[in-house]
């Protein structure tokens, strides 16, 4: 399968590739990593006029960490994500969740911006996004603007983002002390896209002060923060106590559907499982 | 136990020897050359406008715009490459009353699977071809698609060819013995559905072709990565109105075939028309999305079975009722009835029970064509055979090897046929399982399983004992018809300077073609296997023969090698009896000297007596002609098919919350007879074992309703990777095939015929204590929930 | 839409070429600069048929357009095989016929290749995770494993020495 023909330019600024995005109009495409893109051009599923190459702006690079936040250029690529110490340190999740990203080699290029704004529900990353209340930086002929994570995750392949937007950052407010995460997902293969997958993220010493944000991916058009599966384990006593009703509060948390993997009845079974075995986990992890 | 000496057992002999491949040097630094690697001057791509539907009337065809597209050199229809193509019908005489309707090489009036060719485009990349075929306007007529081989026979379904009446290709029924009697009298009678995903090979590289008419010599060259080239020689001479000699195939390198690629497919035939129309080379190169529409698929059964036993595990009759659902054609010319016909010949085949009755019917579908692919019908024979003897042990309360253990035919029981008519030479079911047995530690491996089951773990263990067709003979196609050859032929020589260059009609595609055959001609002449080169793949340059295919490599090519590799030894030692003044008996050729075979005394280099022959004919005696190179053929005459034995076990862990399936580890002993290099038997057995691994847990081709295929791409359709694979332990029985010198049986396709049905026993053994049992695979996470009711919501 | 004139540089070796912005660096390898060592499985990056190194990292080369490729460091099956970097692994897949068809295996070499680098020391398990993602339908990948492990035991070893 070959690609329809397009044009393809290097943008050298981020200012050069709004630019080129803006004069662009609908012709116009995005590619950083192209590890998403490529293959949908390659199947003839997208026919862009032109390709705007984005991988190379020095706006997009980097992470820095300062007192309160952690910045990720949304340039970073996954590989740089799972070596980096600073996320190694502060923001664990996302080094257990870039493992199950793919393989090596899909890794070493796709980026983690690229990943976002790709938005497929079985990704890993948007769900940890979410889990950390991430903030994106987007930059487009208007301005900066800041998604929180919570909004920028629309429907299938489908985000907050523009048409003349880039996403240039995505910034984590540093967890507290005492954070614990968590993170899952049942594929049938290493590296396929998940059937259901969970990150969770927990403040709080499983007392009194607990917030959970329990984030699911693979199991609708979307991630899906259960909010009342975390509410079920937040007014639990004890954490565990409040696994059976999180359990059923799931069935209204999620909608999951039928598709070629699996059937909503499975999908909503391996929910259930993970939640259940996360918890076990951040309880163990509790432990010590 | 030892055998007596055999003239096998020659000094420095390879037989029986792990030596590394001869061609792996190129392979290992990407140097080879695939079909898909190779260009030509002038040449052009093709690419096919491939119809959206599974079953329409083509009511035109607009090329005019396609034709003023960049780079296009030609839009051709099915229509008009009738000019150069003649339409097949894929029957066999001796498949009675099998009927199937003309097929051409691209869609004429009528398209009846989703992806099947109406119109070609040849340009000067694929790139461009594939811009111009979305210019290509066609205006179909939906029709009413049968996408459901259950009702495929039912009246108010449409009857996708009218001229033959119904949607029955293929019919077959067996009785034999009592069986009514049997399952009367059976203290305990169990039955079951088993249904098969259809599935597919996805060879790594995808079916390439390159074929080049050349007017000025008036010849047709065909790159092809077949496994049968001068079948493919007879076929593309017979439909493109040429002579045999007009028509050379040549295989290079392939990518992976495991008989998808010994197959007819209508767009080779119409690359090659194409190349016959254009007077210059064309080359097809299946991308992945149309290898997934149009590379045979198989195994689209739903067989149901009935097994009778009695209380003391005496099984005493099988009986099955198979339906299978193939494309809208019988394939050619190899026939899609052929797996069907394997399954009946095969259930029961290991057991002892007399009473058998089956009935195997074949209908047509609007879906892709399907036909043979490894292991061909006996994966579906042995899954439903060993499924029903598990559920007969269930129903009695015996342990699965004990009741096989009562039932397997006797080593000693030979030579014996099967209810269905199967002849068997020797085989060795008891010896197998015993050495099973005793390689799994399967008492441990009971025990660890109670164990764990009181900590909610649940592993299964899961046996299958399989029996395998392998060195067929004239008795698969000849005798039906088929210009598909049974016998093979090998041509040795040594030339000038002492070395040997062999030509065989058998074809690599990574099995250790080659390095067999350079195994056996080394040890037969007595030279060290780098002396040896080995030509094939070529029908200008080779014998003529059937290629590789149905597990015949070694068996068949491998004693034509031994012969044509002895003849020539006695060629040589008669020149160097000659040369030396005396006789030939008395010498030996060992290391590439002629020896006195009694001391072992060096007499004369190979290159010496080569250096006589050619150069110095004047120093040798008027009336004697030397003659360096010898031919042999072989075919099995005594056997229709040299059976393989062979018994597998999985053993693999169900996550019930989940419906996962962990493949822990399995074994496979095999007896394929004698074994010319251990590795590559070894590899094959692995290799296959996977593929059957794959058909039990992953692959599934999933069609919808309107005949669409839903999941063909790599993504969505899975295929085993290494990380969900287990190590494969592999071990041995060897009971020769006396038919021939070498004793060698096939060992190709036993890994695949048992994996599948190993791990199901596996399974249903693992969730014992829940009483489910699934007869269905792909075994996915939904599946095993559905079975243990435990989806929600 | 126009062609490009690109400098790519493979194995050492400079090269400018004229590529359309849609052909991706796999089909650039092989069809302007002969290079047929990388192959084409699928086409969506999935099967691992075509990885080569870029820039020193595992990459799908038919994920990568060529136009993207201009001023990184490639290297295919070709290169690697010349350098000599992997005679070791090349030789233990031929000895423990950890290749039949040979067409996932330039493939597998340099991914093999680039576990070893970052990883010397990887058990089986580990060997299997890193091969993952490429396809190989002929060996089952337990020959591939072993031969594998062979080669990180033997250059520890050899690393081992005085």
């Amino acid at each position: 399968m070959k690609a329809y023909a397009f044009d393809y330019v290097r943008a050298a600024t981020l200012d050069e590739a709004l630019a080129l995005l803006e004069r662009a109009g609908d012709g116009g495409k995005l590619v950083a990593g192209g590890q998403s893109l490529v293959p949908a051009l390659n199947l003839r599923l997208l026919a862009p006029q032109l390709l705007i190459d984005i991988a190379h702006l020095p706006e997009l690079r980097g992470i820095t960490c300062d007192d309160t936040t952690i910045h990720l250029g949304a340039g970073t690529r996954h590989v740089e994500l799972a070596n980096s110490t600073l996320v190694g340190q502060h923001l664990p999740l996302l080094q257990m969740a870039v493992r199950h990203v793919a393989h090596a080699a899909i890794r070493n290029r796709g980026t983690l911006g690229g990943n976002l704004a790709h938005a497929d529900p079985a990704s890993e990353l948007p769900a940890c996004m979410i889990a950390l209340e991430a903030v994106m930086l987007v930059v487009g002929p208007g301005g900066e603007r800041r998604i929180d994570a919570a909004d920028f995750f629309k429907g299938l392949y489908e985000t907050a983002l523009g048409p003349d937007e880039i996403l240039v950052r995505i910034s984590i407010a540093r967890s507290p002390a005492g954070a614990r995460f968590h993170f899952n997902e049942l594929a049938r293969r290493a590296g396929d896209y998940a059937m259901a997958g969970l990150a969770i993220a927990m403040h709080g010493n499983g007392l009194q002060d607990v917030r959970i944000r329990p984030v699911f991916f693979g199991i609708g058009d979307r991630p899906v923060l259960a909010r009342q599966a975390a509410l079920c384990l937040e007014q639990a006593a004890i954490l565990q106590d409040g696994l059976t009703a999180a359990q059923q509060a799931l069935l209204r948390d999620l909608d999951p559907q039928d598709d070629l993997q699996a059937d909503s009845g499975t999908r909503m079974q391996l929910a259930q499982v993970l939640l259940k075995r996360g918890l076990a986990d951040l309880v163990a992890q509790g432990r010590g | 136990m030892t055998d007596p000496l055999s003239p096998l057992d020659r000094p420095n002999s390879y037989i029986g020897r792990t030596v590394p491949r001869p061609n792996l040097e190129r392979l290992v630094e990407g140097r080879g050359t695939y079909v898909s690697d190779m260009t030509l001057p002038r040449m052009g791509h093709v690419v096919f406008v491939r119809s959206p539907y599974a079953h329409a009337r083509i009511l035109d065809i607009d090329t005019a715009a396609a034709k003023q597209a960049a780079g296009v050199i030609a839009v051709v229809t099915g229509a008009e490459l009738v000019e150069q193509c003649s339409p097949w019908v894929g029957v066999l005489s001796h498949l009675k009353g099998l009927k199937s309707a003309p097929q051409h090489a691209m869609a004429v009036d009528r398209v009846c699977w989703q992806g099947e060719a109406v119109c070609a485009v040849v340009a000067n990349s694929r790139a461009q071809a594939e811009d111009a075929v979305e210019q290509v306007q066609v205006r179909y007529e939906e029709l009413e698609p049968v996408t459901d081989m259950r009702t495929a026979l039912e009246p108010h379904i449409p009857v996708i060819h009218p001229e033959l009446g119904d949607n029955l290709a293929f019919e077959r029924s067996l009785d034999a013995g009592e069986v009514d009697k049997a399952f009367a009298e059976a203290d305990a009678v169990a039955e079951a559905e088993f249904v098969f995903g259809r599935h597919t090979g996805v060879t790594l590289e995808a079916r390439a072709v390159l074929a080049d008419w050349n007017p000025g010599e008036r010849r047709l060259t065909v790159y092809q990565g077949t496994q049968a080239p001068h079948m493919m020689q007879n076929i593309f001479a017979k439909h493109l109105a040429l002579e045999e000699a007009q028509v050379r195939v040549v295989c290079k390198d392939v990518g992976g075939s495991f008989g998808i690629k010994v197959h007819v497919y209508a767009d080779e035939m119409a690359t090659a028309a194409l190349s016959k129309r254009l007077k210059r080379p064309v080359k097809f190169v299946a991308d992945r999305i149309e290898s997934f529409v149009t590379d045979i698929h198989a195994r689209d059964h739903v067989c149901k079975g009935r097994i009778a036993v009695k209380q003391d595990g005496t099984i005493t009759a099988f009986a099955i009722d198979d339906l299978t659902g193939i494309g809208p054609y019988s394939m050619y010319p190899r026939t899609s009835a052929i797996e069907a016909n394997q399954v009946v010949n095969l259930v029961g085949g290991p057991y002892q029970a007399r009473n058998y009755r089956a009935r195997a019917r074949v209908v047509f579908q609007n879906k892709n064509v399907m036909c043979q692919y490894r292991a061909v019908g006996h994966p579906i024979a042995c899954s439903v055979t060993e499924g029903l003897v598990d559920l007969a042990a269930r129903a009695i309360g015996m342990d699965p090897l004990v009741i096989r253990s009562k039932n397997l035919i006797r080593d000693d029981a030979y030579p014996t046929d099967s209810p269905s008519g199967l002849k068997f030479e020797a085989l060795s079911h008891h010896a197998s399982l015993a050495k099973l047995k005793q390689m799994m530690d399967y008492d441990g491996l009971r025990a660890e399983q109670k164990r764990l089951r009181q900590q909610g773990i649940y592993r299964g263990i899961g046996i299958a004992s399989f029996i395998e067709v392998t060195n067929p003979s004239a008795a698969f196609y000849g005798v039906g018809g088929a210009r598909i050859s049974s016998q093979d032929g090998v041509s040795v020589r040594m030339d000038a300077t002492g070395a040997i260059i062999v030509q065989t009609s058998l074809t690599e595609q990574g099995q250790g073609s080659e390095a067999l055959t350079a195994q056996v001609v080394a040890s037969a002449l007595g030279v060290a296997l780098e002396k040896v080169r080995v030509i094939l793949g070529d029908t200008d340059n080779t014998p003529y023969g059937g290629g590789t295919w149905a597990s015949r490599g070694a068996g068949i090519g491998g004693e034509a090698a031994w012969q044509a590799g002895k003849a020539l030894r006695m060629n040589i030692l008669k020149v160097a009896g000659t040369i030396l003044q005396t006789v030939p008996e008395l010498l030996d050729i060992d290391q590439s000297v002629v020896v006195d075979k009694a001391t072992g005394r060096e007499r004369i280099g190979l290159d010496e007596v080569a250096r006589i022959t050619y150069f110095r004919p004047d120093t040798l005696p008027a009336d004697f002609q030397a003659e360096l190179l010898a031919t042999r053929h072989y075919v099995p005459r005594q056997y229709p098919f040299a059976f393989t034995n062979g018994i597998q076990a999985s053993w693999l862990e169900v996550d019930t919350e989940t419906g996962f399936v962990t493949l822990l580890n399995h074994w496979c002993v095999e007896d394929c007879g004698t074994i010319i290099n251990p590795q590559l038997v070894d590899e094959q057995i692995r290799g296959g074992v996977v593929q059957g691994l794959g058909a039990a847990l992953f692959e599934h081709c999933r069609y919808d309703e309107r005949g669409q295929l839903t999941n063909g791409t790599m993504a969505d359709y899975l295929v085993p990777m290494a990380s969900e694979m287990p190590d494969i332990e592999v071990g041995h029985v060897v009971s020769p095939t006396l038919e021939s010198e070498l004793g060698a049986k096939g060992a190709g396709e036993a890994g695949t015929a048992g994996a599948a049905a190993a791990v199901a026993n596996a399974v249903n053994d693992a969730l014992d204590p829940f009483a489910v049992t699934i007869t269905e695979i792909p075994l996915t996470p939904s599946v095993i929930l559905k079975a243990l009711g435990q989806r929600s919501g | 839409m126009d062609k490009k004139v690109i400098t790519l540089t493979v194995n050492g070796e400079t090269h400018r070429l004229q590529v359309e912005p849609r052909a991706h660096l796999a089909d650039v390898l092989r069809d302007e600069l002969a290079l047929t060592g990388t192959h084409i499985g699928c086409e969506h990056g999935v099967c691992g048929a075509c990885t080569i190194r870029v820039d020193g990292a595992i990459t799908r080369a038919c994920l990568l357009l060529a136009v993207q490729a201009e001023g990184a460091m490639i290297e295919t099956i070709e290169g690697l095989s010349e350098t000599g970097e992997i005679r070791d692994l090349q030789d233990a897949f031929r000895n423990r016929n950890a290749l039949q068809c040979g067409y996932c295996t330039p493939a597998m070499l340099i991914t093999a290749q680039d576990l070893l680098l970052h990883n010397p020391t990887p058990d089986r398990a580990t060997i299997r995770d890193h091969i993952s993602g490429n396809y190989c339908r002929c060996t089952g990948y337990q020959a591939i494993v072993d031969a594998v492990e062979t080669v990180a035991k033997a250059r520890q070893a050899a690393g081992e020495r005085p």
